[in-house]
């Protein structure tokens, strides 16, 4: 029996148009979904669950709007979901100690994540609670074999390797091989009952401040060509103007 | 200013050219960092101490260098890098290091920076989409993209002490699984040649191979073509579920520039797309656009490339 914890983040949908106003981007537009990459840690935190019995519980921060990909999360699967409480920005430190607080209060022995949430693309999340609780951790992993201990592959310079990781573990979870389930009618009838369990948190003060948002600079009008045989000439520019060759 | 403290890469067991961008990075933020080299043979480190910009190098000498592991080297890193501001390569380890060290130390951190204005901080949000600019109010770890600082100048002599560092292993490595292919990895490549489902069939990477081989590149595919083709490795995935990678040059071959494949390469320095379609998005993003079908463009890149090689 494992005591499993999941952490999911809503984030915007990748095709979605990213706008800027007053100097922030904003979202009121655009749909958000979970997290691609959380989607892998859901089915590996499942599989694990498969494989040595005990409970998953799915975790995100965010305002009550974050409600809906716990509510994906449990249509999947999981079998509890828990809100932090918080809207306001957080910097990595305030956030990863509201977090670890959380799994320590669940009494979590393993937490599965995404590598990165495919908004800050940061990939801090996973490590950063595992250094705060102590725990070991591997990131980016891309497969998982659950036994007292987790055997996982990941990547290390020049291959992959496959890992050996005792609980208690954090583990990121890459893309890899794994098919991810769909929920079914089932489970999306079980989320819509479900009650989120909804936790006050009082960040502390973030050590960062945004400055700004804005739109990535536009990249000068590049040349074209039309045909083939232009790419003798793109071959010189290479060289002769880039110096990339 | 603070203390700027340089976490050097390593790579096949020599310092990363890297490492001089690194430092580039830490003088912006106003201070000559320390360099530390996490190693397990401590002469390696000798070649950073010729970085211009620099205060002092550590070599950090420990067996748990050998294979990575978060939590060691968290500990041994920590234990003999003074307070400030801990500067690391954005790559997928050196990141992991950096959140590590950042929750040791109760301090905040920023990844993927690609810009330093005024001592304020710049990396991409929403996989480039946009940009997010913050102030840093006191110490933090910052890891830093490859390719966008110019490399500190050799030429300097600072001093190498070398400090024995102990450390556990939290996770341990029980068989390296070497990969498929023996061809360079995009992740640590200078160029890459990526190609989509406009390849029409995996045989034919063949030809992007033989372009790679002559100019030293890896080969890189979009999600189209490695979910499609079997034999088109994960490995090579470039964009939002795949790799992000900088490197000089990129060429995209029969890919139609979707948010996702640019989410992991618009930031290479220069890219150039092969695409029959000439309303193909990647164009947008291209330094140099071919709209011609890669049966007609890529024998005579080929050909030009050899040419220039030879
Ligand atoms: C959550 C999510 C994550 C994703 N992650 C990624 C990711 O990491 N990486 C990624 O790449 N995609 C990703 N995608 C998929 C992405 O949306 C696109 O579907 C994918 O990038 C398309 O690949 P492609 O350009 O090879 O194929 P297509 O879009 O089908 O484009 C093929 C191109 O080839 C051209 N072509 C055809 N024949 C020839 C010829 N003979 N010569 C020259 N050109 C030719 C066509 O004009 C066309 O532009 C993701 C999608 C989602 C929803």
């Amino acid at each position: 029996m494992t005591n499993i914890a999941v952490l999911v983040k809503q984030v915007p949908d990748t095709n979605a148009r990213i706008v800027i106003s007053d100097d922030r981007v904003d979202l009121s537009a655009v749909k958000m979904v979970m997290s691609p990459y959380d989607e892998f840690a859901v089915e590996t935190a499942l599989q694990h669950r498969e494989a040595s019995g005990g409970e998953v519980t799915a975790i995100t921060v965010g305002g009550a709007s974050a409600d809906k990909v716990l509510k994906d999360a449990k249509a999947i699967g999981v079998d509890h979901i828990v809100r932090i409480d918080c809207d306001s920005y957080l910097d990595s430190n305030s956030l990863q100690s509201m977090i670890s607080s959380v799994i320590s209060e669940i009494g979590a022995e393993v937490v599965y994540c995404g590598k990165a949430a495919a908004d800050t693309g940061a990939g801090s999340t996973g490590p950063g609670i595992a250094e705060r609780l102590g725990w070991a951790s591997v990131s980016n992993i891309i497969s998982a074999t659950f036994s007292d201990i987790i055997s996982v592959v990941a990547p290390v310079q020049g291959g992959n390797a496959r890992i050996s990781v005792s609980l208690p573990a954090v583990i990121s979870c890459d893309k890899g091989n794994v098919k991810v389930r769909k929920p079914n009618v089932k489970g999306i009838m079980q989320a819509k009952k479900a009650q989120v369990d909804v936790k006050s948190a009082s960040p502390s003060s973030s050590s960062i401040s945004i400055i700004s948002h804005s739109l990535p600079p536009s990249k000068p009008a590049g040349k074209t060509y039309e045909g083939g045989a232009a790419a003798a000439e793109v071959a010189q520019l290479l060289r002769d103007e880039a110096n990339v060759i | 200013m603070s203390q700027t403290i340089v976490i050097a890469e390593i790579a096949k067991g020599a310092i990363h050219p890297t490492t001089a961008e690194l430092v580039t990075a830490a003088n912006a933020l106003g201070s000559a960092p320390i360099v530390i080299v996490p190693c397990t043979d401590s002469t390696i480190a000798d070649a950073a101490g010729s970085i211009q910009g620099i205060s002092k190098v550590i070599a950090l000498k420990s067996d748990i260098f050998a294979e990575y592991d978060a939590s060691g080297w968290a500990t041994a890193i920590d234990a003999v890098a003074p307070s400030g501001i801990i500067i690391t390569s954005a790559n997928p380890q050196s990141k992991d290091l950096a959140a590590r060290l950042a929750a040791r130390r109760n301090i905040s951190v920023v990844q993927d920076v690609v810009a330093i204005e005024g001592g304020n901080l710049v990396s991409p949000i929403y996989s480039g989409k946009a940009m997010q600019t913050v102030s840093l109010a006191g110490d933090a770890a910052v890891s830093v993209r490859a390719n966008i600082f110019a490399a500190s100048p050799q030429g300097a002599s600072a001093d190498v002490s070398v400090v024995d560092a102990t450390g556990d292993m939290a996770t341990a490595v029980e068989e390296f699984l070497a990969r498929a292919s023996t061809r360079l990895d995009v992740a640590e490549a200078n160029i890459i040649i990526s190609g989509g489902r406009g390849m029409g069939s995996p045989d034919n990477f063949s030809h992007l191979e033989k372009i790679a081989d002559t100019i030293g590149a890896a080969v890189g595919a979009s999600r189209a073509a490695v979910d499609t083709w079997e034999p088109i490795s994960h490995a090579m995935q470039v964009g939002q579920t795949g790799k992000t990678v900088n490197p000089n040059l990129y060429i995209a071959v029969g890919i139609s520039g979707a948010i996702q494949h640019l989410a992991g390469m618009r930031s290479s320095k220069y890219i150039v797309a092969i695409n029959k379609d000439a309303d193909a998005p990647i164009f947008q993003h291209a330094d140099y656009g071919i709209v011609a079908t890669w049966e007609e463009a890529l024998p005579v890149l080929q050909a030009s490339l050899s040419a220039m090689m030879n």
